[in-house]
């Protein structure tokens, strides 16, 4: 008996967690200065809010239904992994199009080399296009 | 206490939901727009997840997979249409 309400508490307290990480997520989307520092509160804090709360959901069913059950734990997987591809290439956007930043952003986009930040794609001196 | 952290987690959620409805609004520019976008996604995902813990059924892990799956692919084709002007090249 007392081994439920542990677990009880367990998933009560990844729900919460995971809605917390959630909003203060959100919050960083909505409330920091520039791009690039917007950037950090979706691809982290949301990430590992989903991942807890998909966590609780799994422990949930497997409490309920007696057996685990490998979806849940497929949908954080892939969360996990495509999370970071989505901001390499968001970033990558930015700096693309030259956003605005405030000064205490670190690394501009005239540090980088030339064909990462040029008009159009350059070809490499070799293999052109590939 | 699973009903209150589920009433809790669920207004955290909505509320995450609507900031990112402020972002999307306000955004100053297209990349703005669009990792609000992104959040959103990922934020209906943690509703259906709450959503099949509300009426104990998993019938909506399907949809949330898919959800998953749409919305990264979106979100990369219009990151490449920014970033090339073109999806495929």
């Amino acid at each position: 008996m007392t081994h439920y309400v542990i677990l009880e508490g367990v998933i009560a307290f990844l729900l919460v967690a995971g809605g917390a990480f959630v909003f203060i997520g959100s919050l960083g989307l909505a409330h920091l200065r520039d791009f690039y520092m917007r950037l950090h509160g979706p691809t982290k804090a949301t990430t590992l809010g989903i991942g807890c709360m998909l966590v609780a959901s799994m422990l949930y069913f497997w409490v309920t239904e007696g057996k685990p059950d490998i979806q849940e734990m497929l949908i954080t997987l892939f969360l996990f992994i495509t999370a970071p591809v989505s901001a390499h290439l968001l970033a990558k956007t930015g700096l693309h199009l030259r956003l605005k930043h405030v000064e205490k952003t670190a690394g501009r986009p005239a540090e980088l080399r030339h064909e990462e930040v040029g008009e159009k794609p350059v070809p490499h001196p070799d293999r052109g296009h590939g | 206490m699973l009903d209150i952290a589920l009433w809790t987690s669920l207004a955290l959620v909505v509320a995450a939901l609507l900031l990112n409805v402020y972002r999307l609004t306000i955004g100053p520019d297209m990349p703005d727009r669009l990792l609000a976008l992104d959040t959103m996604y990922i934020n209906s995902i943690a509703l259906i997840v709450l959503l099949g813990l509300w009426l104990n059924t998993k019938t909506y892990f399907e949809s949330a997979l898919l959800i998953a799956m749409l919305g990264f692919i979106s979100t990369v084709a219009v990151c490449k249409y920014l970033l090339r002007g073109d999806i495929i090249e």
